[in-house]
């Protein structure tokens, strides 16, 4: 449940952020999650539950909304200098078969923004 | 003024010093900033320090159980410049400190209490307990886990992972994010290989598909077999990574 850990931090982000814009409430936040970052989405989404349902009426997280967008795993093969979508867990360059391409994108792990008032 | 709509008001002094109400404006801010910058930047600076002081370091990671304490006792007795040190996570106790101790390896324990995997931050308190002279190996005995200390650096400047026999051939591609970042991948316990079943070709074919450019030895922490390659292969990795003699 590393979830927990990482929901601690987005906290420590968002209100950093909120404080800096002089703001105190937090209505939407939007978390970019790479499907190959070893973080499972339902278990960030409990613990974001967990905070919203501890926040009392003066907490700027009441009634915050998650917002979560996964970025698909895509890699670059080295042989044909192609990037491709690795369809499994092996990320076999679909062409010529050479395994382990760079990955380009997949491990966000991102506050992308979020909507404060 | 519900809080939600942002017809929330707020006031500020005009000129003339009456209060006037201004509306609160619902607003977007782009942040784009990663939940692991924090840990990251941490992790930076003791790969700065370890690389100051001359130290080659190890994130050492495997599920419970996988022999990550016996692998250290044989190298701690095995290591060219004696003592290692050892930075050991574990939930609770100090009985892997303890073991790694008798083998004269310098070592500290950190308690994560609840806390599934090892943080940058944790690493570089605990090396202040730890005297480095004459050190040239830190390895950093992450909690047994295969999922959640894969995301976060420790500073480490190589990943070792170990996978037991008895685990079963396929969890390379049930763990890939773990097995993905690996350096070195230590298939350990090969005396119970013909016991256990272990296909050890399925095995490799398995990790070479997720981790095509990783090191791979067969070890036996028990007797000891195959520790002498870990030892010349870290050896050689040596003047890559550390700064100094």
């Amino acid at each position: 449940m590393h979830e927990l850990a990482l929901m601690a931090e987005l906290q420590r982000l968002a209100e950093a952020a909120l404080r800096q814009q002089g703001a105190q409430r937090i209505h939407r936040l939007r978390l970019r999650l790479g499907a190959v970052a070893g973080v499972d989405g339902e278990a960030l989404r409990l613990a974001f539950a967990v905070l919203v349902s501890q926040a009392t009426d003066h907490s700027p997280w009441r009634g915050a909304v998650l917002d979560l967008e996964t970025i698909q795993a895509r890699c670059f093969c080295s042989n044909c200098e192609q990037p491709f979508s690795p369809s499994d867990v092996i990320h076999a360059c679909p062409r010529c078969g050479q395994l382990a391409g760079r990955l380009l994108a997949g491990r966000e792990l991102e506050l992308a923004s979020l909507e404060v008032s | 003024m519900c809080g939600t709509c942002g017809c929330d008001t707020i006031t500020a002094s005009s000129e003339v010093g009456q209060e006037v109400p201004i509306p609160r404006q619902r607003r977007r801010l782009e942040l784009e900033r990663s939940l692991l910058s924090r840990n990251d930047a941490r992790a930076q600076h003791n790969r700065s320090q370890f690389q100051a002081l001359g130290l080659l370091s190890l994130n050492l990671l495997s599920a419970p159980g996988s022999g990550k304490t016996a692998l250290l006792e044989q190298l701690a007795r095995r290591w060219p410049q004696r003592p290692i040190a050892v930075v050991v996570g574990d939930l609770a106790t100090d009985n892997d400190a303890r073991r790694l101790r008798a083998c004269g390896a310098r070592a500290v324990q950190i308690h994560t209490g609840s806390l599934c995997h090892l943080e940058a931050d944790l690493v570089a308190r605990a090396i202040r307990r730890l005297p480095l002279q004459g050190v040239n190996l830190l390895v950093i005995e992450n909690v047994g886990n295969l999922v959640c200390p894969a995301a976060f650096d420790l500073g480490e400047q190589l990943r070792l992972v170990v996978l037991a026999v008895g685990e079963g051939e396929d969890k390379p591609l049930k763990y890939p994010a773990l097995f993905r970042s690996a350096d070195a991948v230590l298939l350990n316990k090969i005396d119970l290989e013909s016991a256990t079943g272990f296909d050890r070709q399925r095995a490799l074919a398995n990790l070479r598909g997720i981790a095509p450019r990783a090191a791979v030895f067969p070890v036996s922490a028990r007797s000891g077999e195959g520790l002498e390659a870990v030892v010349d292969w870290l050896m050689a990795q040596r003047p890559r990574h550390a700064a100094h003699p």
